[in-house]
């Protein structure tokens, strides 16, 4: 792992690289190169049959990753697809990363780096597999060569090529030298995934082992020659702006190189290590000028986000049809609630960082990132150096969860950087800095009306999300006339996202209130709070009216097949249809986002009304394909600690225009005593493909909703539960 | 200057004595497996064994560690071979990012030592490490693993 691949002769290409390209990876076209008769070399010397395919003449397979791994296995998993149209030996594989700088340098060789959205494998298994697939064409091609025969009397398996007829064979390490001066074949067959040996089967992953010696190194970790490093502290009132501070009074300190702006409203102390610039930092007198956003709390926007689920205020339209507001207008029975959901830290484990070494004419940057085309870009507009002078060197992630898709803290790092030429700095974050200046999952509320017949039938829905837009602050361009379509996630009519029911009048709208805390895309996105307002006020309706949860739910789902088909799996392995255990009660929820269908079942139990023990929780998933079904439910079951956390202790608030929480003492986490275990259900149906990473996270917390009305009769519909006394057990 | 034995072996380090254990190990020492999460004691990433029990590094100065034994992730594995905990954690695929498992497999060597067959409570009770990635199930299947081998 981390080894860098030799740089490559840079391309005389000039490259533009804006602003936008910073937040949504460049905009570059993409020409996938697959291999030919110039040969590029890998730093050892190995020929690279194509940009995926490295062999060594030991027959060692090195496979390239380009997307980031922050936790969520998808590096094991890109590695099997290209393994097996490959037909390696996986005992002989291991990864590299390429640097963005050298993908730019040979027109994207390797495609998007971007690590979100839950696309790592499911946006990248068509050209990878090929990469491999084409990788084998030549290798095979290379040794029927060698032997004067047709490659079609040819097969290849477990790296070794053999001649059918004569029963020669040989191995890839002996043959690949040859089969990278080759032309790629133009097109090649891809395997029927039903096919598959590597790829679809629960391996371990490629990079446990230095997890668990303290040898892998992440960001934090990152040691260069003469290397400083960096505290920070930015305005803690985001929007403001750094006024002034008194650096005597720190002069002298110990290990105090030197005290920085930071653009326009942070400072920075560089020292010999990280304790002495955080110390020296903490004895900074800072004058900060905190702007009008320090008028601004938690109250404050929480009273603005409600006027806008006033019908007569404006809102975008995401999903409609019939007339749910005249229906509503005329039923024989309504039913209303309004739900809310707060700002969440993504509290990655390591804290964020980055190191830069900027000189006259080059910048380079080691830093973890979920999206190293973003970061590049970055560091070009940081550093005002061009593409063929800057490279990002990607380190494991430790923890990831959107946050890491930002290049806030990369900036930072080579602000500071060209202030010190010809010295490398390391900038880490404090916990507190990390808390308290993250891009925070968004602030919504929502307004859910439902309207029955006299036979109570749900005649119209009509949903209004008030709050926060993602895309608005982070990709403006992604907006569609103003509207942000994300907003919808797993409401919508069709496409990745789409509501699971059938309701003959339905309106979901979304008035756009953006708060000046700045959002991110926080694991699972708008799906976190968008399955707590639809499945828990799905579960008030079918109560408010003396149904099954589970029936008044089906009735809705005839024509959603692959949305019911999850429900009814999770309903059958947790016993819907049998009474459960005594004191133990249940709740059930489904929802789709990033195009897999998901849905979860709670038991728990509740004791002096609000301390809540979760035995249970069954889930299931429906990505498409599974390209590793061991992962996949380590994803379920770490999803779920992750929604929970947030559910349960999670909620930043904001007071004097700062968000007040700065540590794990007051943005808790879960701990082992509080997680059950998972039981997942990993059901791939074919024909599509589906992400994992996030899609699951949003049914477990409905579904624990769910179970505590069955326990208690009381309704939550405000999250975090800590600020209504309620706990784990 | 403070000298500190670290996996057996003595440094002598350019240190102040107020300095957090964690800080030294990491930045003096030059021993990176143990990891800065928290700085506060919550969240168990730097967990070390100061003569044999688990402690948060970051929780305990220079000057406290000082005539101790301490043990980090990288002095953990004896004489060449992974500690039990080591090869159940690569048996039973446990970490996801990884960040938070030097202190979590410090943490269930300790409790090991002294609980050799915890049960699920004991394991409850014991093991407080924040993990983010939420791999406490392969942590559960791994100790009992552990416990067994």
């Amino acid at each position: 792992m981390n080894k860098h691949i030799a740089a490559p002769r840079v391309s005389r290409r000039a490259f533009v690289i804006g602003t936008a390209a910073a937040g949504a990876g460049l905009a570059l076209g993409l020409d996938l190169p697959f291999g030919g008769p110039a040969v590029v070399r890998a730093a050892d010397g190995s020929p690279e049959v194509n940009a995926w395919v490295v062999i060594r003449p030991d027959d060692t397979v090195v496979i390239r990753i380009a997307r980031s791994e922050m936790g969520q296995g998808s590096l094991t998993g890109l590695a099997q697809l290209v393994a097996e149209e490959l037909e390696c030996d996986w005992s002989k594989v291991t990864t590299e990363y390429p640097t963005p700088g050298q993908s730019v340098a040979r027109k994207r060789a390797w495609g998007d780096f971007s690590t979100g959205g839950s696309r790592g494998i499911r946006t990248s298994q068509d050209y990878v597999r090929k990469g491999g697939a084409i990788a084998r064409t030549m290798l095979v091609q290379a040794a029927a060569n060698d032997w004067n025969v047709p490659a079609s009397e040819c097969t290849a398996a477990n790296s070794v090529i053999t001649h059918t007829p004569s029963g020669k064979t040989t191995t890839y390490g002996k043959v690949a030298e040859a089969a990278a001066k080759l032309e790629p074949p133009a097109d090649v067959k891809l395997k029927d995934p039903k096919d598959w040996k590597i790829a679809g089967k629960p391996l371990k992953r490629l990079d446990t082992p230095d997890k668990v010696t303290g040898a892998m190194t992440y960001g934090i970790d990152v040691k260069l020659p003469g290397m400083l490093n960096a505290a920070i502290k930015d305005c803690p009132v985001f929007g403001g702006k750094l006024k002034s501070f008194d650096e005597a009074k720190i002069t002298g300190m110990k290990g105090v190189k030197k005290v920085v702006r930071v653009n326009d409203s942070a400072v920075a102390v560089v020292a010999d290590t990280w304790w002495h610039a955080k110390t020296a930092l903490d004895a900074l007198p800072i004058v900060w000028d905190e702007g009008e956003n320090a008028k601004v709390s938690s109250a404050s926007i929480a009273k603005w986000l409600a006027e806008g689920l006033d019908n007569a205020q404006p809102a975008f339209v995401g999903n409609q049809n019939g007339d749910a507001k005249g229906t509503i207008a005329g039923a024989a029975k309504t039913i209303e609630a309004v739900y809310n959901y707060p700002y969440q830290n993504h509290a990655t484990m390591e804290p964020l960082n980055a190191t830069a070494l900027y000189t006259a004419d080059r910048c380079e940057v080691w830093c973890g990132t979920q999206n190293g085309e973003a970061a590049f870009a970055a560091v070009l507009e940081a550093s005002g150096l061009p593409a063929d002078k800057c490279d990002v060197h990607k380190q494991i992630l430790g923890g990831g969860f959107g946050r890491r898709g930002q290049t806030d803290y990369i900036r930072q790092a080579v602000a500071i950087a060209k202030q010190m030429p010809g010295t490398p700095i390391k900038l880490l974050w404090s916990r507190e800095e990390d808390m308290q200046h993250g891009m925070y999952h968004p602030v919504t509320q929502c307004k859910l009306t439902g309207a029955f017949d006299a036979d109570n039938n749900l005649t119209a829905l009509h949903v209004r999300l008030s709050g926060q837009s993602i895309l608005f602050a982070l990709r403006p361009a992604a907006l569609v006339n103003g509207m942000d379509p994300a907003a919808f996630q797993g409401l919508a009519a069709t496409g990745e996202a789409a509501i699971g029911y059938s309701v003959p009048n339905l309106l979901v709208e979304h008035a756009m209130r953006n708060p000046h805390v700045p959002p991110g895309f926080w694991r699972g996105v708008n799906v976190n709070h968008n399955a707590i307002y639809l499945e828990c006020f799905m579960d008030e309706l079918a109560h408010a009216t003396g149904q099954d949860p589970l029936a008044f739910r089906r009735k809705l789902m005839g024509q959603h097949p692959k949305h019911l088909a999850v429900l009814n799996a999770v309903a059958e392995k947790i016993g819907w249809d049998k009474p459960a255990p005594k004191g133990v009660y249940r709740g059930i929820a489904q929802h789709m986002g990033y195009a897999s269908y998901v849905a979860g079942a709670a038991e728990i139990s509740v004791t002096d009304g609000n301390k809540i023990k979760v035995h249970r929780i069954v889930a299931a998933t429906d990505p498409g394909y599974a390209v590793n079904p061991a992962q996949i439910e380590r994803q379920i079951a770490g999803s779920f600690v992750y929604g929970l956390s947030g559910l349960f202790y999670g909620g930043c608030t904001v007071k004097d225009g700062r968000i007040e929480q700065a540590n794990f003492d007051t943005y808790n986490s879960m701990r082992i005593a509080e997680m059950p275990k998972v039981e997942s259900i990993v059901m791939p149906s074919g024909g599509f493909w589906g992400g994992v990473g996030e899609p699951t996270i949003c049914v477990a917390g409905p579904a624990v909703l769910n179970a505590y009305f069955a326990a208690t009769g009381k309704r939550i519909r405000s999250v975090p539960l800590r600020d209504q006394n309620i706990t784990f057990a | 200057m403070a000298n500190l034995s670290i996996n057996g072996k003595a440094f002598n380090l350019d240190v102040e004595p107020d300095t957090p254990l964690l800080w030294a190990i990491r930045e003096n020492a030059g021993l990176t497996g143990t990891k800065y999460g928290c700085g506060i004691a919550q969240c168990g990433a730097c967990t070390v064994h100061i003569d044999g029990t688990a402690v948060r590094s970051c929780g305990m100065t220079v000057g406290e560690a000082a005539g101790k034994e301490i043990t980090t992730i990288e002095g953990l594995a004896a004489g060449g071979a992974l500690h039990k905990v080591q090869q159940a954690w690569i048996d039973n695929d446990v970490p996801q990012c990884g960040y938070c498992q030097s202190g979590m497999i410090m943490a269930v060597a300790a409790l090991l030592k002294d609980n050799p067959k915890p049960t699920d409570a004991d394991i409850d009770g014991a093991i407080t490490n924040i993990c983010r990635c939420g791999t406490f199930q392969q942590v559960r299947e791994a100790i009992h693993a552990a416990a067994t081998a």
